[in-house]
């Protein structure tokens, strides 16, 4: 396990680069994918009125409130290769998600998934329905209304929520070790590596490294959609 | 043009409406919660009758026993709003062009840059929904409307929200729509200035009823209706042209019925159709000609209708060539033993009749 100090980059390890461009490579994904279901999600929940809103609700809300090690786990009979949807996505498609990144970013999409979805909602909510009835009365059907009105006003809540969302993956832990296991180069996210430090001899100073490395990224994500979401608002204040 | 039958349930509110209109401005007016806005919602789409018809321009909208109900997109109404309902994250040019780029080629009957034109838009179009004054929205608002080519234009009480000042500066424009685009126009009101000013045909509503429904004179000179048409404000309507100036004294000459009524000048070209409220309160009765008065206008004319209750008032209903309406103390109407069919003469002070009391007639106006 090459916790050494040569070869560095900003100070940091080969190792090290690799779990932070790893870490990024997962939460982008995840925030991409789960994004338009989010946005959907969202949608539903704000203006849906259909049997079994409150069931959504909670079932979305779920990873927030489990232990992250049980959704790692229903994952994996899930998804694993001889679960119920990973057996038949291994059979029919070749495609192995348990112990891949690839499954590393559906943990961390789940465990952000809460997180992204009320931040959305709560902007979709914030969206003067008289406007939507405006463009109704002007010729746009309700989809258009959606994609003309509703969602370039709630804008600045989608952005706030998928940068929550990347930030939350990034730091996702429990149910990525759980499902995917800490795979260097495959699964080794940041957190893992923290973690896989700390468990080494005179692996301290690497994880303190990261350490910075993960607060310097959680704090930019966190500046960029403020500053984002202000500049969006700010156009459109009434 | 306009044929509405609709039954509606708000919470408390049983709505019950019958409207029919040809051209020009139809106003809708009541008190609030008179169900005037909910039945031009039902009009737009924007709320479903439980019963009922709503046809326009030969278009059936809606009609329950037909299976027929229109959604709003596709009535071709375009609806201005009390509270103007800009898109805040749109431009005003974004605004203006939402109905345009959304109504088919074929049907576009309004032209951007005609319409930037006549609402005076053309120095707001780069500006932010954000930056506009209540008056400059409210324009923005109904160019808006205007270019998604509406077959009908709803308007929910578009001068509500702004000042005095503001107010005389949209209310030209909307006179200009029913003269330049002959655009039928429904209008919600509560005020009665405003409705005398553009209205031709006034649906009078209470309690979510369509209680009286007519030409603007004809109902403003009904006695019976004055509760609604406003008790204090109550006055009757007359239809006149501009017949001649004195510019000595700066006073316009209006005819009406092969009568005269002076008042303080109009800058109106001669022969302009106009609408002229006259107050009850602003209007005498003398039993002879009188000889040494200062006041401008004496009429005369028979009784029709003497209303005195307990109050201190009676409202007498002359007939002046046309009707007028003259309030005078329940004293004076037993002092004068004021009955219908005597002959009085009416005297009507030309200051009392202010700007706000004229209205200029439409030119696509009904010949009910």
């Amino acid at each position: 396990m090459g916790a050494g100090d040569s070869g560095s980059t900003w100070g940091l390890t080969p190792f090290e680069i690799e779990a932070l461009s790893l870490s990024f490579k997962v939460a982008v994904w995840a925030v991409m994918c789960s994004l338009p279901l989010g946005v959907l999600t969202a949608w539903l929940l704000a203006r849906g009125h259909f049997w079994g809103r409150s069931i959504l609700n909670g079932i979305v809300h779920l990873p927030m409130i489990m232990p992250p090690v049980v959704v790692g786990y229903l994952l994996l009979v899930l998804l694993g290769r001889r679960g119920m949807v990973g057996a038949w996505l291994y059979e029919t498609f070749g495609i192995t998600i348990a112990f891949t990144w690839k499954g590393a970013a559906i943990a961390s999409a789940v465990m952000a998934f809460p997180l992204m979805v009320r931040a959305i909602r709560l902007s979709l909510e914030a969206v003067d329905p008289r406007l939507e009835q405006a463009a109704r009365t002007l010729g746009a059907s309700p989809w258009r209304v959606m994609a003309t009105v509703t969602l370039p006003l709630s804008l600045p809540g989608i952005l706030t929520g998928a940068i929550l969302a990347f930030a939350r993956s990034l730091g996702e832990f429990g149910a990525t070790i759980t499902f995917v296991s800490n795979i260097p180069g495959e699964t080794r996210t940041l957190p893992l590596a923290v973690y896989a430090l700390l468990q080494t001899p005179g692996g301290e100073d690497g994880a303190v490294r990261l350490v910075v490395a993960s607060i310097v990224l959680a704090m930019s994500a966190l500046l960029a959609s403020e500053l984002l979401a202000r500049r969006v608002s700010a156009r459109m204040e009434a | 043009m306009l044929e509405v039958e609709v039954e509606h349930r708000v919470g408390d509110l049983r709505l019950e409406a019958s409207v029919a209109s040809d051209a020009g401005i139809t106003a809708l007016f009541g008190r609030s919660g008179a169900g005037k806005t909910t039945l031009i919602n039902l009009l737009a789409g924007l709320r479903r009758p439980e019963r009922g018809r709503i046809v326009v321009d030969g278009h059936t909208l809606f009609d329950s026993s037909g299976g027929i109900d229109l959604p709003p997109e596709r009535r071709r109404l375009g609806y201005v709003f009390q509270e103007s309902r800009l898109f805040p994250h749109l431009s005003v040019a974004g605004n203006l062009s939402y109905g345009l780029r959304r109504t088919p080629p074929a049907e576009r009957h309004q032209d951007f840059d005609h319409i930037v034109e006549l609402l005076d838009l053309g120095s707001l179009l780069k500006r932010w929904p954000r930056t506009l004054s209540g008056g400059e929205r409210q324009r923005v608002s109904i160019g808006r409307a205007l270019l998604a080519s509406p077959r009908l234009l709803l308007m929910d009480e578009p001068l509500a929200s702004l000042d005095i000042a503001r107010k005389a500066e949209i209310l030209p424009f909307i006179e200009r729509l029913r003269d330049e685009l002959r655009l039928p126009v429904v209008y919600v009101s509560h005020t009665l200035e405003e409705v005398i000013r553009l209205a031709d045909t006034l649906v009078l509503m209470s309690e979510g009823r369509t209680i009286a429904a007519g030409p603007v004179e004809e109902i403003m000179s009904r006695l019976d209706l004055r509760p609604l048409t406003g008790r204090y404000e109550a006055g009757a309507v007359l239809f006149a042209k501009v017949a001649g100036i004195d510019v000595a004294f700066g006073l316009t000459e209006l005819a009406f019925a092969d009568r005269r009524l002076w008042v303080p000048r109009l800058e109106l070209p001669m022969g302009t159709p106009l609408r002229v409220r006259v107050r009850a309160r602003d209007v005498s009765i003398s039993l002879s000609r009188p000889r040494d008065s200062s006041v401008v206008n004496i009429l005369e004319g028979t009784i029709r209708e003497v209303e005195a209750g307990n109050e201190p008032v009676a409202d007498v209903l002359l007939d002046v060539g046309a009707p007028l309406i003259a309030r005078i103390t329940r004293r004076s109407a037993q002092a004068l033993r004021l009955a219908p069919g005597q002959r009085v003469f009416a005297q009507i002070k030309a200051v009392a009749i202010d700007r706000p009391s004229v209205g200029q007639r439409g030119t696509t106006r009904h010949n009910s």
